[in-house]
């Protein structure tokens, strides 16, 4: 038998506050290309990206550390593949463990010849030292700094 | 506290394909509710109520679906549950619905639902929206992406080549080719899933489950029930959870609590479900695995999460055949969630391949003698993991 369908597309514009911890530390890279951690006063340990409690002690934490722009690799991938809605292919991200950090941080690595894989993924390899490069034009977002390899 | 038994009495599950255009949403789970109530010999008067397997709404494209599902799984006048924890979905509903026979809260639970992932036109684009907006949906990190991530780590810390990989699929795509419910059932070599294209380096198209449709439900009961009614039943002796915590970047460096490479929390989840089952030494005492493993990398660490090999060393096992149907501990002797993910009933589906395992009943995949078996499933942001014991 005929087997119809129905085609609908989910279009919702939202608007998420970034609360006091996320802003501050936009502006920061926004107007200072400075990236700051905040640090959790029982274990010492400085959380990046920051938070407003430590999940560990539940206790809020108290003080902003800024950290890098030099860090280490902790972890990466390079996508080949088209999604909807997501950034054209290829592009390499991951995590940097950026210099006096407790955790890494998530970010896109730029300045590499992705066009063979096996190459790409050696030049970003996990314990390669990277810094921090931030854009001409900042808006306060995750795409305002990327990472280059040393 | 000596925990009472709780029996599966009925099990119920699609044959999984990319699309059912003959099925709507409810119907496909009324398919699986079907089967699972015919083969428990009740009827619907019997069942005390449901707990509903549903994860992202997104990925079924109806906003709370299990309002539809009500009718499909008889739920009408009767308690009624749904459980969401993404990938780690089905076996949640399993455990809910275990907990609720165990507390003697109920005779006979049915726990049931379906998924059309093949409807959605791109889960990452629906799973990317699992992130937060703010630090790590914008770059953009979804569900490949984050578990190449750990990929890379557990190639750089125990070795892992793309090769090996492959070996994962070609090990799980035969299984399927054994199992008519699967979806990915064509066998493969290595050099097919290495000519494959790059979709997240290391992982490539083949390393990658499938956007399945289908669904699943089983029957639970109590001993007593079971007992009176002459019930054919197996038993699930151990149920475990563990959750790990949002960051991903927290599972790396210096500071790290659990590595990103491994399945830390994971661990915890079987080794509880152990722990109730009194297993002591699961090498010597599973005889077949179902572990929730949806890219051919994630196998490694969830086997060794389920302390079938000792962390690290999973590689060499599955190349020599350890885990394969005819070795040592066949894991996803189905074909696994590689070769089929009906993502809101995926982690059910591991606990019912058991249960058919050890129920001797699992055809042609079925493991030769297996009694005791255990199964898992990973959800969230690597985040959220369930793993249950089921015994003959």
């Amino acid at each position: 038998m005929e087997l119809l369908k129905r085609t609908e597309t989910w279009n919702i514009t939202y608007t998420h506050a970034l609360g006091e911890t996320a802003s501050w530390f936009f502006v920061q890279l926004r107007d200072n290309k400075k990236i700051y951690g905040r640090r959790d006063a029982k274990t010492g340990r400085v959380l990046v990206p920051p938070r407003a409690f430590s999940d560990q002690t539940l206790e809020p934490t108290t003080e902003w550390v800024e950290v890098g722009p030099g860090g280490r690799i902790e972890a990466f991938t390079i996508v080949y593949e088209e999604f909807q809605g997501l950034p054209p292919p290829p592009y390499a991200f991951g995590f940097v463990m950026l210099d006096g950090a407790d955790t890494g941080i998530g970010g896109f690595f730029r300045g590499l010849d992705l066009s063979d894989p096996a190459k790409a993924a050696e030049q970003i390899a996990v314990g390669t030292r990277v810094t921090t490069k931030f854009a001409e034009e900042r808006i306060g977002d995750i795409s305002d700094f990327w990472f280059e390899t040393d | 506290m000596k925990a009472p038994r709780v029996g599966i009495i009925g099990v119920g599950q699609s044959v999984f394909t990319s699309r059912r255009d003959d099925a709507s949403y409810p119907d496909l789970v009324r398919e699986a509710v079907v089967q699972a109530m015919t083969q428990s010999g009740l009827d619907f008067d019997a069942i005390d109520g449901t707990v509903y397997s549903l994860s992202p709404d997104a990925m079924v494209g109806i906003g709370n679906a299990e309002r539809l599902g009500v009718d499909a799984v008889g739920g009408r006048y009767k308690p009624f549950l749904r459980i969401n924890t993404g990938g780690a979905t089905g076996i949640s509903a399993v455990a809910a619905a275990y907990y609720h026979v165990a507390s003697g809260a109920c005779d006979v639970v049915l726990t049931a639902g379906a998924d059309k992932v093949g409807e959605c036109g791109d889960s990452q684009t629906v799973l990317n929206k699992i992130w937060d907006p703010i630090y790590e949906r914008p770059l953009p990190q979804g569900t490949i992406t984050m578990l190449a991530m750990s990929a890379v780590r557990y190639r750089d810390k125990y070795g892992m080549t793309e090769e090996d990989m492959a070996r994962v699929v070609v090990k799980n795509r035969y299984h399927a080719s054994l199992n008519p419910n699967a979806h990915l059932n064509k066998t493969v070599t290595v050099e097919d899933v290495m000519a494959s294209r790059y979709i997240s380096w290391p992982i490539k198209l083949m390393d990658c489950c499938p956007q399945s449709s289908g669904g699943g439900a089983m029957v639970l009961a109590s001993e007593e029930f079971i007992r009176d009614n002459k019930l054919d039943a197996v038993w699930i002796t151990g149920a475990g959870h563990c959750s790990e915590t949002y960051y991903l970047g927290d599972r790396m460096g210096k500071g790290q609590l659990a590595d990103h490479a491994d399945a830390y929390a994971l661990g915890k989840a079987l080794g509880r479900a152990y722990e109730m089952a009194g297993i002591t030494d699961p090498q010597k005492q599973i005889d077949v695995a179902e572990l929730y493993a949806p890219f051919s990398n994630t196998e490694y660490h969830s086997i060794e999460a389920a302390g079938l090999c000792e962390i690290g060393t999973a590689v060499p096992q599955v190349n020599e055949g350890r885990f394969s149907i005819g070795g040592d501990i066949p894991v996803n002797p189905s074909g696994g969630t590689l070769c089929t993910n009906a993502i809101a009933v995926t982690a059910m589906i591991r606990v019912a391949e058991i249960a058919l395992q050890v129920w001797g009943k699992a055809g042609g995949h079925q493991v030769k003698g297996a009694k005791r078996g255990v199964a898992s499933g990973n959800g969230g942001d690597h985040q959220f993991f369930g793993a249950m014991v089921v015994e003959a």
